[in-house]
């Protein structure tokens, strides 16, 4: 089982941003994978697993675009237990849900994986478009949002949990395909290989931490940079960005003394019971 | 040229959750000067289509027991044949989990650029839409011959009827393929409530119900108020309450008349999917819960000495 995982970096979600003069600011933020394709990265080891850091087969390839720097996320996540990085040369800035997933399609069709797992959106742009563009390029089936994934035993086909609006949408996919994940994939049950795992498996219901075995193991792992030219893909744009703004505040609101004065202001003042 | 939009429905009737993308799809009609062609694809939804044809300008239909699951690799393709067909330069659907499903695939088979989850129309390819989790609005330009776009429910007025019923053209279907995916079950959450997106009121609680028999005097306070229930995602991490009640950047996106939200700290992302809410009302023990800046009532208390007293209060409000 060969997994292709895009990853994302984004500006910490925590930090607050900086919106000025039409443009976001992110000259003082750090950079962090994607949680969304964090927990991808996570998903596609449990998937080569027979248990937690215990015997694997398989190899999960981790994909990044952005600058040099970008090569400090996908060292960590080879210190996770990735078993090697591309990194593709690019601004992130200047990319759009349509050309990065042309630039999957290119990297798809070199490695030719069984799966490709990534986040269903990064918090940033909040796209949640460039895995379906993918499957839709390629030709392949796609699986989005899932919340659990169960590979079969041939590794032939997976059965998926997606989280849809009304609940939870159980469907079966045949591999290769594109899947996105939602939070819930790494709870403790979300993931199986049933050539590898039987149902009794149970994974901790977090993404694991580098260990410094992990960390001293990546810098001996394969990163490999590479440029567009090299994969063919020109660099144009279908979505341009004009500006950024910051949204409307919300008037200061008031404290209210005690429950009786809040349903009075809710009924005479804001008239909404 | 056709403003295409892809309506969601029962076997008999629309689903209001599309009546957004009508609005949208009216806004971008004008700017391509064409008429509003609304696409129904299922499994015996003629008379769906014919409600449907009520608030569009033509129904195109595509019925076949194929097409019953809402498959992204069977309906993408029917969605870029028929904006084809019909001459369309734009094509939207709701930000829905089906509409986030097939769209981007849709405008890969078009060669088209897409807006997601846009708040408003801007032009005939422009558009202002939420980004890192609505700390930035964002106005972007489609720079391909066609557009394709997601509209946030809550930032579009449901549709009325038009002034005409449409005519509904049928349309085989043709060979479909899935490319071996396959619907197996929906594992609905039951519920009397109404639809999260839609509900006047929304209740929602954090971390701070502690666990799940908690939620009850929640849900007690929901149904007092015709509302619907949410939970931050920290309570549907913690198993308080299934996974499709959570409300924020990465769960629903909501924007009620009314809004309490308890025992709920307001992360950033959470934050993200409520605060266009009319009146935001904030129960909580911690003065500095960030959902107290966007709150326009804010009590600072303890769920549990607050929520009896709030039943009371407005049940005898109700008796008055």
């Amino acid at each position: 089982m060969k997994i292709l995982v895009p990853c994302k970096r984004v500006p910490n979600p925590e930090l607050k941003l900086k919106v000025a003069g039409g443009a976001v600011d992110l000259a003082d933020t750090t950079w962090q994978v994607n949680p969304f394709d964090e927990y991808a990265v996570e998903a596609a080891l449990r998937l080569t697993e027979k248990c937690k850091g215990g015997e694997r087969s398989g190899e999960v390839v981790v994909v990044s675009i952005g600058p040099k720097d970008t090569a400090t996320q996908l060292r960590q996540l080879l210190a996770m237990g990735a078993d090697r990085a591309i990194l593709v040369g690019g601004d992130d800035a200047a990319l759009d849900a349509d050309l990065v997933a042309r630039i999957l399609k290119a990297l798809t069709e070199a490695e030719k994986p069984d799966l490709v797992l990534m986040g269903k959106q990064a918090v940033d742009g909040d796209d949640n478009q460039v895995g379906q563009i993918l499957a839709g390029y390629l030709g392949w089936p796609q699986a989005t949002f899932l919340s659990a994934i169960t590979l079969a035993v041939d590794g032939k086909s997976a059965k998926v949990c997606r989280e849809v609006d009304t609940g939870v949408e159980e469907r079966r996919v045949r591999l290769p395909a594109v899947a996105t994940v939602d939070l819930r994939i790494i709870g403790k049950k979300a993931v199986r290989n049933e050539a590898l795992a039987g149902p009794e498996v149970e994974w901790e219901d977090t993404q694991r931490l580098a260990s410094l075995k992990g960390i001293m193991a990546a810098k001996k792992k394969g990163l490999k940079e590479i440029t567009l030219d090299s994969l063919g893909v020109k660099a144009s744009l279908s979505v341009k960005t004009l500006r950024h703004d910051s949204p409307p505040a919300r008037k200061a609101g008031i404290k209210v003394a005690s429950v009786e004065d809040l349903v009075a202001k809710l009924h005479t003042e804001a008239k909404v019971i | 040229m056709a403003a295409l939009v892809l309506l969601e429905t029962t076997a008999t009737q629309l689903r209001s959750a599309s009546l957004p993308a009508v609005t949208a799809a009216r806004e971008l009609a004008k700017y391509h000067g064409g008429p509003v062609v609304g696409v129904v694809i299922g499994a015996g939804v003629a008379a769906a289509a014919a409600d449907a044809a009520r608030f569009v300008d033509t129904v195109v239909c595509m019925d076949h027991p194929g097409l019953a699951a809402a498959l992204a690799e069977t309906w993408a393709p029917l969605l870029a044949r028929t904006l084809k067909e019909t001459g369309g330069t734009a094509l939207v659907a709701s930000a829905t989990a089906l509409g986030k499903d097939i769209l981007p695939r849709a405008a890969a088979l078009l060669g088209a650029g897409m807006a997601s989850d846009v708040v408003a129309v801007l032009g005939p390819k422009s558009f202002r839409r939420p980004t890192y989790a609505g700390n930035a609005i964002t106005e972007v330009e489609v720079t391909t011959a066609t557009v394709v776009c997601t509209a946030r429910q809550t930032e579009f007025a449901p549709a009325a009827p038009a002034a005409g019923v449409g005519a509904v053209v049928n349309k085989d279907a043709g060979v479909l393929d899935a490319l071996g995916s396959e619907f197996v079950a929906l594992h609905a959450t039951k519920s009397a409530r109404p639809d999260l997106a839609e509900a006047k009121v929304v209740v929602s609680g954090g971390r701070g119900m502690k666990e799940a028999a908690n939620f009850r005097v929640l849900e007690e306070l929901t149904d007092l108020l015709g509302g619907a229930l949410g939970a931050s995602r920290a309570a549907c991490d913690a198993g308080m309450v299934p996974n499709d009640l959570q409300v924020g950047q990465t769960g629903k996106v909501v924007a009620p008349e009314l809004y309490i939200a308890v025992g709920l700290s307001g992360a950033i992302q959470h934050l993200a999917g409520m605060k266009s809410s009319k009146v935001i009302v904030a129960i909580n023990k911690d003065p500095e819960a960030p959902i107290f800046q966007v709150a326009d009532y804010g009590l600072v208390a303890t769920w549990e000495a607050a929520l009896p007293q709030l039943i009371a209060g407005i049940k005898k409000l109700k008796s008055t």
